[in-house]
């Protein structure tokens, strides 16, 4: 019997599976066949068996079916299946009008719509050269902010849940439920709001709102803190989380990991400070970066991200400029509502952009934005009609979720829900 | 993203060390794009990949897309980065329609066919399972290729541009008589 705690040596895992592919049949080390389920003279610590987890399962976060192959307690191989909730989001964007799209394209990965859409839009504003006003980039910037938040704390619920911390749950939904009260406030929804527009943001926010942010951001932190404390001297806590589904910075890279996993593993890359495609420069925050790469480095990146954004959230309500909330270009942009009355011409724009849409020329655009889970890129085909010829989503828990195998492979089966909930896979945008 | 000129000068080296390979450039949109034919994938990602000076080591997005009535009808998208010097640029394999002009109704023709880039990339692996799921388009050499959203046994290719978009008849208890028998 080996030490639980200890992970089997890589080569005696290859030797194990050299050749071998998504197969129920296993073929042990003396090439005698054995299927899982039959008693076998070996003793269970030997003998290999492949399992099924989920696909309905609440610990694999969605509809994911992890084939997993073990040798006692450890996992020797591992294969996610998806596709259990493929709705087509990509083919049936294609059969709307670029404005009509926005509603699809937010309901990928459910628990970033903000992020999406600003992929979605930005991407069409890039290719129309339109610049939205300052209002707009900040209102933008503070439900994504928001968002990022709510994404955060449904995470650091669901992982606690996993661990067996049931109290962490109700915890994060309560504030995560403040949030969405936010939301309902600006935008009507509390998830998938359709706020952002090509051209800014739908309507500007009501009176009052801004106090409620504020009011947010204040007691927040505090929030955070008890979280923390909750979490950070609990010894089970402490030894599921610490050196466990370490998977190297170069690894991450080579596999296209982008995101908090990465940051984790210390590489500060985050496309906010590097990029401009909202102001982010106006505003002071620090990139949140782990030393190990473990799971305790994800979930403290994790918990300082929340804080970050909060800082970046007040720096944006006390600057909110005033102004449009969205441009003023009536070949893109819906007239305003008391304008249909007395203009002829808005009337015509407003029918115009209602029945057929906007048209975008020719051109095709990759647009990539920093996302709760990473890189969160839309690219667009344009045909020069007013519906997109291919909207194609570079989702980051699709890329993230390749490395699981490298977190898990060697390690305990226990370990591999811990690794698999630190991942933080979103199977709606998985399976798009 | 490198500016024109310096997508050019790429263009130019590496047209120099690969007779034809990079066919166009373009750059609009604050975004510089590389046409290459499809052949010569693994040579331009690798010379981008390896080249110092140029060293875009870091794959974001691989993606198919079909431009239906355009000839060569199919393109893969790569997406690089060089995250010191935060440059993106895009390279776009065009690929043929080896099946064009034959009655091949659910895409079991010949498919289109280019090397994997797996082995420099990594992260393709998922991607280009998934350009071969939508698309039809097979990656020679990937180490596991199968379809990885629709289900193992789906006949076609769903994004191509000319599979129609459907819907499976749902059975309601109004229509039950008239919809397909599963009560006989």
């Amino acid at each position: 019997m080996l030490d639980p705690r200890t992970k089997l040596e890589e080569s005696k895992i290859a030797d194990q599976f050299a050749g071998r592919g998504l197969n129920p049949l296993i073929e042990d080390p003396d090439g005698a066949v054995v299927t899982p389920m039959v008693e076998s003279e070996t003793s269970t610590d030997e003998q290999v068996m492949t399992i099924n987890m989920g696909p309905h399962h609440p610990a694999t976060h969605g509809v994911l079916r992890l084939v997993v192959s073990l040798k006692g307690e450890y996992v020797l191989d591992l294969k996610p299946v998806m596709g259990y909730v493929h709705t087509g989001i990509e083919k049936s964007c294609e059969q709307k009008s670029f404005w009509k799209a926005i509603p699809f394209v937010e309901r990928m990965d459910y628990l970033s719509y903000f992020f999406q859409m600003q992929a979605y839009c930005g991407c069409i504003e890039r290719m129309i050269g339109m610049e939205i006003p300052k209002r707009a980039e900040y209102l933008r910037i503070i439900h994504m902010e928001l968002n990022r938040i709510h994404s955060h704390l449904v995470w650091l619920g669901t992982t606690a849940l996993d661990l067996g911390a049931m109290s962490m749950f109700w915890y994060c939904f309560n504030v995560r439920d403040r949030i969405l009260d936010l939301f309902e406030m600006s935008a009507g929804q509390r998830m998938h709001t359709r706020y952002f527009q090509v051209g800014g943001v739908a309507e500007d926010i009501p009176v009052g709102f801004t106090e409620k942010v504020k009011e947010f951001c204040r007691e927040t932190p505090e929030r955070v803190d008890q979280y923390e404390a909750l979490l950070d001297r609990n010894e089970i806590f402490l030894q599921r989380t610490r050196d466990v589904g370490i998977v190297s910075r170069e690894r991450l890279l080579e596999l296209g990991v982008t995101g908090p996993l990465l940051r984790a593993a210390g590489e500060p890359w985050d496309l906010r400070k590097v990029t401009d495609y909202l102001p982010y420069g106006d505003f002071e925050f620090s990139v949140p970066v782990g030393t190990v790469g473990d799971n305790y480095d994800r979930y403290r990146v994790r918990v300082a991200e929340i804080r970050e954004s909060i800082k970046i959230i007040e720096q944006a309500v006390e600057g909110l400029p005033e102004g449009p909330h969205i441009a003023d270009d009536r070949k893109y942009v819906l007239p305003p509502r008391d304008e249909l009355g007395t203009s002829m011409e808005s009337l015509i724009h407003h029918f115009k952009l209602v029945t057929e849409g906007f048209r975008v020329p020719p051109g095709e655009l990759y647009n990539p934005v920093e996302g709760p889970r990473g890189e969160t890129g839309c690219f667009i085909v344009a045909d020069g009609s007013a519906k997109p010829a291919r909207v194609h989503f570079r989702d980051s828990s699709f890329i993230n979720l390749q490395s699981l195998k490298d977190m898990c492979v060697g390690g305990l089966v226990a370990d591999l829900i811990v690794n698999l909930a630190m991942l933080d896979p979103i199977l709606g945008g998985i399976d798009r | 993203m490198p500016d024109a000129v310096g997508l050019e000068l790429i263009a130019k080296e590496i047209n120099a060390a690969h007779e034809g390979a990079v066919s166009e450039t373009g750059h609009e949109y604050g975004s510089a794009t590389l046409v290459i034919e499809a052949e010569n994938n693994l040579e331009v990602l690798r010379w981008l990949e390896e080249t110092p000076g140029q060293e875009y080591t870091f794959c974001s997005s691989v993606h198919g897309a079909d431009y239906l009535p355009a000839e060569p009808r199919f393109a893969v998208h790569y997406e690089l980065l060089n995250r010191d010097r935060v440059e993106r640029i895009h390279v776009k394999a065009l690929l043929g329609d080896p099946s064009a002009g034959t009655d091949d109704r659910w895409g079991d023709g010949p498919l289109p066919t280019l090397r994997s880039s797996v082995g420099i990339f990594p992260t393709a692996e998922f991607q280009e399972r998934e350009i071969y799921d939508f698309f039809g388009i097979v990656f020679d050499g990937h180490p596991d290729l199968r379809r990885i959203t629709m289900p193992e046994d789906y006949v076609g290719w769903p994004q191509r541009r000319d599979f129609p978009v459907g819907g499976e008849p749902v059975i309601f208890t109004n229509t039950e008589r008239e919809r397909a028998g599963w009560y006989e």
